[in-house]
């Protein structure tokens, strides 16, 4: 299911001629969804549009919709100002591992857990449901504790190594659901052919899901992108710091140059809405998969 | 390695292979069963019960991070009882919560239900509907900083535009809970994509019977549509509660939890407690509280609002 979905018009037109009702109907649903999308777009505008702005023209009442003049050059002031290339390679470092851990070790438990048989799988399954509905800041401040003693502090450690351990409820969760709409006669098959186990999940399972891998890989990788509390609370010297960290404490240092803090977020978020264009299907299957499959 | 203990890695594999060899059909699928769950179960253990244990021993202790950890009995027990930022911190934490959730809740499924038009451009709305909740955190909380500013932001602009007072979204408490749940409610779109596909997911069937039996509109989503969302509401209605227990980003970015600890959101006061004040044990107990809250919404959510769900395939 996605967003490029042929419109089914010709479906409701085979239905019984229109009434007045119905006419009115259509005509405040076109209204409210022009409305709302003007309402869900504005501050994406507004803030394209501020993040051109010279600081003068900024704080100017009433405010320009169209900057003029038009200064590109904040981008290049706000991403020079500090180091966010140094940033960028940090967080790509982060996301990258994440996601190699996440689609792995996430499909290899989940295989487990979706198709196997033994003594004891329903109680795992009910821990991993567990600590689905149990969110991160509950552990924050004694996993802090754990890694501080591990000497893990202010390395990328205790950001990349957890999810080489499952890789999260929801990752697994997810694939197991996947798992189950495969027909277990492809793996008997492979089986009967003197397949292991492994070679099941590696040779089999793994290549029929990657539609369910690269949803995973990407709602991973956008976590590690936008997430703060994590870096913030263990990254210490800015050289660590990843691109959330770097622009929360750019903000903190710049208190009222808004043209260079909307720049640096419009820089931030472009490539998140860009993957989003690029792999809108997996975007939608993910969401969808999560909600919909319980 | 020497060829002695090179010889004897050997015979150990040899052993290895001849005792799996010997389980029988049954033993040797739950070995592979735990083999696969095993990244899971170390995981666990390393990363949820050991700091879990940890944060068991430090709620009794008091603790700076410099000097060894000082036994305190109840003392950070007690201390809870009696501390007003705290209860303002819950305070904060829960009416954003009775607010935001239910509301976040009616306009994602009513979104929903307007995307789920039939129209040529419908696509194009769908994007634009769910784009703002894959803003990155840190930079939506910089957007909506400067959308609330008070002398320049546009949403002033627009107030005072149609006559409208001054509103000062970030300085005045009494508005900043306001400002905060205007900013989640536009970022909906996830639950509003759930709701979308719960919607698509309905026979159409369903609603042609009610029409020939005379059912208006109203009386369609009503008695069709609710009661097939249910299971859906209900999961969105679950997420949203654990996530309005999360607020984090925005109070620390926009506000840092001001005007007056207006914003003061559990999750940040906890993490001030140990990052800022550096007191672990409490921090520590304070998690423990954080645990304890969800735990019981959790079970009062799915004991008097999970029974009302409608499953069609009950334990499918």
């Amino acid at each position: 299911m996605g967003f490029s979905e042929k419109p089914a018009d010709y479906v409701e037109s085979r239905r019984r001629p229109k009434s007045y009702g119905d006419i009115f109907f259509h005509w405040l649903t076109v209204f409210l969804l022009v409305f709302f999308a003007v309402v869900m777009i504005t501050p994406f505008i507004w803030l394209l549009s501020s993040s051109l702005k010279t600081q003068i023209n900024i704080f100017q009442y009433p405010p320009q919709l169209i900057p003029d003049p038009i200064v590109p050059e904040n981008y290049v002031y706000a991403l020079t100002y500090k180091p966010f290339g140094t940033y960028f390679r940090n967080t790509i470092l982060v996301a990258g591992l994440n996601v190699i851990a996440v689609v792995f070790t996430s499909s290899f438990c989940a295989y487990g857990f979706a198709r196997m048989r033994f003594p004891g799988r329903d109680f795992w399954f009910g821990i991993v449901m567990a600590t689905l509905f149990l969110p991160y800041a509950v552990l924050l401040v004694p996993s802090f504790i754990v890694f501080s003693r591990l000497g893990w502090v202010d390395t990328f450690l205790p950001l990349v190594v957890p999810p080489f351990f499952g890789g999260g409820a929801f990752n697994i969760f997810l694939m197991r659901q996947f798992f189950r709409t495969i027909p277990e006669e492809i793996a008997d098959a492979a089986r009967i052919d003197g397949c292991s186990e492994f070679g099941v999940y590696w040779r089999i399972i793994l290549p029929l899901s990657k539609p369910a891998l690269i949803t995973i890989g990407i709602f991973t990788f956008l976590f590690a992108w936008n997430d703060l509390i994590g870096p913030i609370t263990y990254l210490r010297s800015p050289d660590n710091f990843t691109i959330a960290v770097g622009l929360a404490s750019f903000r903190s240092q710049t208190d009222i140059h808004w043209d260079l803090q909307l720049a640096a977020s419009t820089a931030v978020t472009l490539p998140v809405i860009a993957l989003f264009f690029l792999a809108q299907r997996y975007f939608i299957q993910g969401v969808v998969m999560t909600g919909l499959k319980g | 390695m020497t060829a002695h203990s090179a010889n004897q890695g050997v015979a150990e594999g040899f052993w290895l292979t001849r005792q799996y060899n010997r389980l029988t059909l049954r033993q040797r699928r739950t070995l592979m069963g735990y083999v696969f769950i095993a990244p899971f179960i170390l995981g666990f253990l390393l990363w949820w019960l050991g700091p879990a244990a940890v944060a068991g021993y430090l709620t009794f202790h008091k603790w700076n991070f410099l000097a060894a950890p000082k036994f305190v009995g109840m003392a950070n027990f007690s201390k809870m009882i009696g501390d007003p930022i705290l209860a303002q911190s819950l305070k904060v934490t829960i009416v954003f919560s009775v607010i935001s959730v239910p509301l976040g809740l009616v306009f994602a499924f009513f979104l929903a239900n307007l995307i789920n038009a039939k129209f040529r451009f419908i696509a194009i709305f769908r994007t634009i509907y769910f784009l703002p909740s894959i803003v990155p955190a840190v930079a939506n909380a910089i957007l909506w900083a400067w959308l609330f500013n008070t002398e320049f932001g546009l949403i002033n602009f627009v107030i005072r535009a149609f006559g409208g007072p001054k509103i000062g979204w970030l300085q005045d408490p009494n508005w900043v809970m306001l400002a905060f749940v205007i900013l989640t409610v536009w970022g909906v779109g996830g639950s509003m994509i759930i709701f979308l596909a719960g919607l698509q997911g309905i026979p159409q069937i369903f609603y042609e019977a009610a029409e020939i039996d005379g059912a208006g509109r109203w009386q369609r989503m009503l008695y069709v549509t609710l009661p097939m969302m249910s299971p859906i509401i209900f999961f969105n209605l679950v997420i949203g509660f654990i996530n309005s227990f999360q607020v984090f980003v925005s109070a620390l970015l926009i506000t840092n939890g001001g005007p007056q600890r207006a914003t003061l959101f559990l999750v940040l006061h906890i993490w001030r407690t140990a990052f800022s004040s550096q007191k672990m044990g409490y921090a520590a107990v304070l998690s423990w509280l954080l645990f304890a809250i969800l735990l019981v919404l959790s079970f009062f959510v799915f004991r008097y609002i999970g029974s009302r769900v409608y499953y069609e395939n009950p334990g499918d």
